[in-house]
Formats: C-alpha cells, sequence, structure tokens
C-alpha cells in the first residue's frame, strides 16, 4: 500500500477524534475512539512496526523504532486504560502516525523535486539518430550509434552524440547542456554536443563520442557523485544519527521517572511527557538537511554549466580571498589574432598571407584568418623558404618578400627606420610584431596579441565587487602580461612563472589568505591542486574530470564569480539547515520532555509529532529555495 | 511502591537498551567470491545489513547486490559515498551496485538517513 494511501485511510479516522481533543463527546465515547484508532495504528502504523521489529532484530534502531515506540506506548496505555476505565489517549497515538505519515508523504514529493535535475539531464538524450550508410541516411536508435559514424541531422532535430561538424553550417542551441543562453554557429571542423538542439541548418558530423564518453553523461556522472558526497560539516550529524535512537529511548525513560517518581504526577501524565520525547526526537531533518541542499545546489548548478564536484568543494568556497588566474585561455581567448596593420594594410596582408598560406607557424593561422575576413585576395608564394626563429622568404606576385622579426631584416639587410617608432609602441604594448617587406623594402607590420576574452574585464569588476582579489599569474613576458592585465583590470600580475612554479607562486599567497585557482585544467593540475579552490574552464566538449573541484563548462569567466556565490549560498543553506534541525531536534527534547511546564507551557505527543513532520518539510523547502537565490 | 517498581522497571529497561544497542559485538567479515575478474557479493537488507562487513579484494570490480526484504522506508536508500553511489532499492528485489575498489581501507556504507551501516573493507 501507498504511503499516499495509508495516509488517506489515516486520516479519515483521526478527523472525528480531533472532535474530542476539543472537548466534544464522540457517541459511544472511549469505545468509539478506540474503534476510530485501532485502524490509523494498524494500517497506517504498518510500516513503522514492521520496520522497526526488523531493526530491533538486528539490534539496530530507527526512525521506525521511535514513532512504533512512541504510538504504541500511547496506544496500549489507552487499551489498559479503557479496561481501568480512566482517560485514555487513542487521539494521540491515532494523530501522531497520520501527521508523520503527511511529512512523509511531504518529504518524498519535495525530495523528487529537489532531485529533478538529474533526471531532467538524462531525459535530454535523443532516441534515435540518423546515420549515413552508403550516402543515403538510416534512422537507427541511439545505442546503434558507433565512433566514427557519419551523422546527419535537421534543421530543430537533436544532435544525437558528441561529434564533429564535416558538413553544412548551422546554429545550435546549447543551452541545456552548457548553460550558453546564445546560440552557438557551426562550420566544418567544430564540435558539436550531444542532446544539443539544432537551429537552422542541416549538418553531417562525424560521432567521435557515444554512451558514457559523451559530455552530457560525463556531466551526469560528475552531478551524480557530487550529490552524493557529504560535506564535511555533516560529519557531526552523522555520528549523531548513529547513537541517536537508544540516547532518546534512555532520555525518555529519565522523563517518565522524573515527573513520576521524582515530582510524583500521574502515570498518565508522565507516560505522556516521555511519549513526546520520543516523538520530537526522530531525526529525520537532521538526515535531510545536507543532501536535500547539496542537490538542489549542485543540480542548480549543473543547469547553468557549473559543476561543483563535491560537498567539500562549497566548504573551501567560502572565505576566498585571492581569485588567481591563469592567464591563457583563461582570461584570454588562447589563440593569438591580429591586433593591428601598419602601412598599407591590403598590401601588407596580401603580401603576409601569400607567404605565411605555406607556413605552419601559429601566428600563420592568425594572419590568414584576419585575411580573410579582411576579404584580401591573394596568392600563394613561391620560391617559399623557411627561416628557422625568424621568418619566411619567398616570391610574391614575382617580387621578393619577407615576413619575420627584426632578426629577419637585418638578415636581409632592410631597414626598419621607416616603422620604428610604431614598431616600439606595439612591443611595448605587449605584442608580438611581424614585420613585412617586399623589393628590399619595410613596407609595414602585422601585430598579433592573444587578446582577453569578451567578458573578461566585466567578469574582473564583478570579482572586484564582490571582495575577492584578482591575481593573473602567467608564463608569459612582463610586458606582454601588464598589457593584458591593464585591459581587463586586474591589478595584480605575476609574470614568467615557469608551469612548475605555479602551484609554489599559489602556496606563497595561501599564507594571507584562501586562494581560488582559474586555469583551463590541462597543465595547470599542480595549481589547481594547491589552491584551496580549484575551478576548471572547460573547453566546453571534454571536462577535465579529475581537476579541479568546480568545472565550469562554458568559457565564460563570469561563471566563476557565480561558481563562488552558488558555493556560498549553497554552503551556508546546510548550515542553516542544520541548524534548524538541531533546534528542532535537541531544543525540542526539553521543552516536550515538560522542562518549561512552570512557565504553563507543554507539548503534547500530537503536537510533537507535528513539529517533527513540519521539521523535515521546512528543512527540505528551505533546500528548495536554493533554486531562486539571485546569483 | 508504584514508584519503586517503576524505578526497578526503568533501570532494566536502560540497561537492556544499552546492552542490546551498544554492546554489539564485531561482525565478521565475509568475502565475496570471485569469479572471471569480479567479485560479487549479496546483502540482505532487513532491518540492517546482513552481512554487516563484506571484504573485497582491491583492484577487481566489484557487484554488490542488495536484497531489500524490509519494506521501511528507512532503507529504502544506499549510500557509498566513497564510490559515489546512492541507489534507492525498490522493496522485493535485487539490486546490484558496480564499484570499483582501487583504495585498500575501510569504507561505510549507510542507509540514506545514516543509521543503519554496514562497511566494506577492501584488501
Amino acid at each position: 500500500m501507498s504511503t499516499r494511501m495509508r495516509f488517506l485511510i489515516s486520516l479519515i479516522f483521526s478527523v472525528p477524534l480531533v472532535a474530542s481533543m476539543v472537548g466534544l463527546m464522540l457517541p459511544g465515547d472511549k469505545l468509539t475512539m478506540w474503534a476510530l484508532a485501532t485502524p490509523v495504528v494498524l494500517i497506517g502504523g504498518y510500516p513503522f512496526f514492521v520496520g522497526a521489529w526488523s531493526a530491533f532484530r538486528h539490534r539496530q534502531a530507527s526512525m521506525d523504532t521511535l514513532v512504533a515506540l512512541g504510538t504504541g506506548v500511547a496506544y496500549l496505555y489507552s487499551v489498559y486504560a479503557l479496561g481501568a476505565n480512566a482517560d485514555v489517549y487513542f487521539e494521540i497515538a491515532a494523530l501522531l502516525i497520520t501527521f508523520i505519515l503527511l511529512g512523509k508523504l511531504f518529504e518524498d514529493l519535495t525530495r523528487n523535486r529537489a532531485n529533478s535535475a538529474i533526471e531532467k539531464l538524462v531525459g535530454l538524450q535523443a532516441k534515435t539518430a540518423t546515420v549515413m550508410q552508403g550516402g543515403t541516411p538510416v534512422q537507427v536508435p541511439l545505442e546503434a550509434v558507433k565512433v566514427g559514424d557519419h551523422l546527419l541531422v535537421h534543421p530543430g532535430e537533436k544532435i544525437p552524440v558528441d561529434g564533429l561538424v564535416r558538413t553544412g553550417s548551422s546554429t545550435v542551441d546549447e543551452s541545456m547542456v552548457t548553460g550558453e543562453s546564445l546560440p552557438v554557429t557551426k562550420k566544418p571542423g567544430d564540435p558539436v554536443i550531444g542532446s544539443t538542439i539544432n537551429q537552422t541548418g542541416s549538418l553531417t558530423f562525424v560521432a567521435t563520442a557515444i554512451g558514457t564518453q559523451t559530455l552530457l553523461s560525463q556531466i551526469v556522472e560528475l552531478v551524480r557523485r557530487a550529490q552524493t558526497s557529504r560535506a564535511p560539516i555533516q560529519k557531526v550529524a552523522d555520528q549523531v544519527s548513529a547513537v541517536f535512537v537508544p540516547v532518546v529511548l534512555l532520555l525518555a525513560i529519565t522523563t517518565f521517572n522524573v515527573w513520576f517518581v521524582l515530582l510524583g504526577h500521574s502515570l498518565e501524565s508522565s507516560l505522556l511527557f516521555a511519549v513526546a520525547v520520543i516523538v520530537i526526537a526522530c531525526p529525520c531533518a537532521l538526515g535531510l538537511a545536507t543532501p536535500t541542499a547539496l542537490m538542489v545546489g549542485t543540480g542548480r548548478g549543473a543547469s547553468l554549466g557549473i559543476l561543483i564536484k563535491s560537498g567539500e568543494v562549497l566548504e573551501a568556497a567560502t572565505d576566498i580571498k585571492y581569485v588567481v588566474f591563469d592567464k591563457t585561455g583563461t582570461i584570454t581567448q588562447g589563440k593569438p589574432v591580429v591586433t593591428d596593420v601598419v602601412g598599407d594594410a591590403p598590401r601588407v596582408l596580401r603580401a603576409a598571407a601569400a607567404l605565411e598560406a605555406a607556413s605552419e607557424h601559429p601566428l600563420a593561422g592568425a594572419i590568414l584568418s584576419h585575411t580573410a575576413a579582411q576579404s584580401v585576395s591573394f596568392e600563394s608564394a613561391t620560391k617559399f623558404k623557411a627561416v628557422q626563429g625568424k621568418g619566411v622568404l619567398g616570391q610574391v606576385d614575382a617580387t621578393p618578400s619577407a615576413i619575420g622579426n627584426r632578426a629577419l631584416m637585418e638578415q636581409s639587410k632592410i631597414s626598419i627606420a621607416a616603422f620604428q617608432s610604431q614598431l616600439t609602441d606595439l612591443e611595448q604594448q605587449g605584442k608580438t610584431v611581424m614585420l613585412v617587406a617586399q623589393d628590399a623594402e619595410l613596407i609595414g607590420l602585422i601585430a598579433v596579441q592573444d587578446t582577453p576574452k569578451p567578458m573578461a574585464k566585466e567578469a574582473i569588476a564583478e570579482h572586484t565587487r564582490s571582495g575577492y582579489e584578482s591575481v593573473m599569474l602567467t608564463g608569459d613576458n612582463h610586458a606582454t602580461a601588464q598589457a593584458i592585465a591593464r585591459a581587463v583590470g586586474i591589478d595584480r600580475v605575476v609574470a614568467e612563472v615557469l608551469p612548475t612554479d605555479k602551484a609554489r607562486h599559489i602556496k606563497e599567497l595561501q599564507t594571507r589568505g584562501r586562494v581560488t585557482f582559474v586555469g583551463d585544467g590541462i597543465n595547470d593540475a599542480p595549481a589547481l591542486a594547491q589552491a584551496d579552490l580549484g575551478i576548471a574552464m572547460g573547453s566546453g566538449t571534454d571536462i577535465a574530470m579529475e581537476a579541479g573541484g568546480i568545472v565550469l563548462v562554458k568559457n565564460d569567466l563570469r561563471d566563476v564569480v557565480r561558481a563562488l556565490r552558488l558555493s556560498r549560498k549553497t554552503f551556508a543553506r546546510i548550515k542553516l539547515n542544520l541548524f534548524w534541525a538541531f533546534i528542532y531536534n535537541l531544543a525540542g527534547i526539553p521543552v516536550a520532555a515538560g522542562v518549561l511546564v512552570p512557565l504553563g507551557l507543554t507539548l503534547s505527543p500530537a503536537l510533537a509529532g507535528l513539529a517533527m513532520a513540519f521539521s523535515s518539510v521546512s528543512v527540505v523547502t528551505s533546500s528548495l529555495l536554493l533554486r531562486y537565490s539571485r546569483l | 511502591m508504584d514508584k519503586i517498581l517503576s524505578l526497578i522497571i526503568s533501570v532494566l529497561a536502560a540497561a537492556f537498551i544499552v546492552w542490546w544497542f551498544f554492546g554489539r559485538r564485531k561482525a565478521a567479515a565475509v568475502v565475496a567470491n570471485e569469479s572471471h575478474g569480479m567479485q560479487q557479493i549479496e546483502i540482505t537488507v532487513d532491518g540492517g545489513y546482513q552481512p554487516q562487513v563484506i571484504q573485497l579484494k582491491a583492484g577487481v570490480p566489484a557487484k554488490l547486490v542488495f536484497d531489500r526484504k524490509d519494506p521501511s522506508s528507512c532503507l529504502e536508500e544506499v549510500l557509498l559515498p566513497d564510490f559515489g553511489v546512492a541507489k534507492s532499492l525498490p522493496v522485493g528485489e535485487k539490486t546490484t551496485v558496480e564499484i570499483k575498489p582501487d583504495k585498500p581501507g575501510q569504507y561505510k556504507y549507510t542507509c540514506g538517513m545514516q543509521m543503519f551501516s554496514g562497511q566494506v573493507v577492501v584488501k
């Protein structure tokens, strides 16, 4: 029988009993009360009695023990009183069960809601996929897709698995997985994420990850692990739980004796105090305080693309003083772009692109994509010759041409005097400058720099407003580091740090306050581990599962402050919940035992049951409110 | 007279509670069966977990089969926080939890509220 059914039956039989509590006489009086309470105890109380008994047999005690004992004592005493023609307390036994069933019903309901984040993520998965087999599209179940398969998605369809676009272009709504609210443009070579929705055009792509290897599966696994982890603060609650019930039983016995033996009260009123102690002590709220807040907090994070890996992380996120950023790939885009072209731009670009078209140098890509963006056409250079560490020589439009650094110009005996001042300026801004020459004459300069991410400045400002001190840590030279730091508003820069020394610099900072390190998770592992809290920025399709306590799926720096805020709020909620649970359970006990009787305050067992049921519900509700807190 | 009787009964009851719940003897560890590179052990969920202490070999993936007989809602969920497992156990069904015991040590497994507990010993 379901909890709901048991509750309804209990409720129907309990309602008339309430009448007797407010002083109305039921027809048939005590016998009617017995007839009404018995089905409640037998049907409504059944699961508690069975649970208590099987626990008892194995020398264990649980919350069933408390409910069964509380109601059992009230009921059995009343049966005895019925025979002895004394006052009966059937309504207490019945209402207690009804209230506890109600609390359980609410708890299940709210818990399911708290747990919905994972189900939502799992539910995102596509059921079928369209695989290209010999040029014809064939629809197959998702499980049949293999890595390397060519898949087709039409507009409006779900992308079934992770992959790389081969043909077509489209925009994709990735918000459900990464939290990125704007549609992302996809063209050949771009990665796509399984379970996201293709919007405007058809795409074909090669499957690169399926099953448990997909980004979504990894996120689900990460969130699941986080939700089952425990915050260190809960350890106290755990230790209490194990010995709680037997201790409460001893307290109840003591309560009874104090009233009956010491203070000379009647048997039944002494018994009622003992029953109230047993009932109010059910540590449900204590058990729910941490897991529900953790569940809601990590679930909320997952929907924003902020993956919090464990309860310990939440505690680590409190009292952070320094937020240390890695530069390349974290504050900056991670790939150089052309920022300045000095001289006759089309001519300079045409010559540079022609020379770089065959080059594999990382800066070549920046020049080529800038040239394409400026719609400058060119033909590849002939007699191409790379000069190691200096640049490239070749023939462009039958003219001897060169692109490279000062050393190349010196070697080719080309004067740089014409652009000397611009060159110095650009270099002082931390840019990498390439000199372009044709016919033994310098025709211009191209400056390349790894630029800050679009939202970097806002993100750093937000950090400062939130009271964090931002620090940039980089292996780059001072000029470049300072230029980037100035552009985004970071005052404190530590430059020319070897990758292996990053952890040491974090350690130094830690002597002055707690440190968060934000890195891309790949070469920053030691620094991520050394910091009090490591935040790994994902690159969209693969998460550094092992690195860092928090993983940001989106490449958005503003998520760092959001992640810190969410962690702090979740942790604060856990503390609040534990506080209330302790108040309910621990402060409730003396009240139930009758300590406040001299002030005229007593807690009947039925009210104690209601308070107990309400405490669980209020703790779960408090956790659910985390969903709506501002981040 | 009533009072003396009450005191005697109370003291006896208190002594019984202490002995019954706290005087627990150390349960012997039951070793999981191993075959084809996989260890397996069945745990009966009825008023607690039997066997309470299970022993696994480190480095070999293990299946813990929880057979829930007890309908009490206290036991509806089993947690193995060290292995990132939280699994609900339907009554009258066997639910398999797969874990990878890599590091030797003692790990606790508990019900959703940590009132019932058992131990996984990895050697």
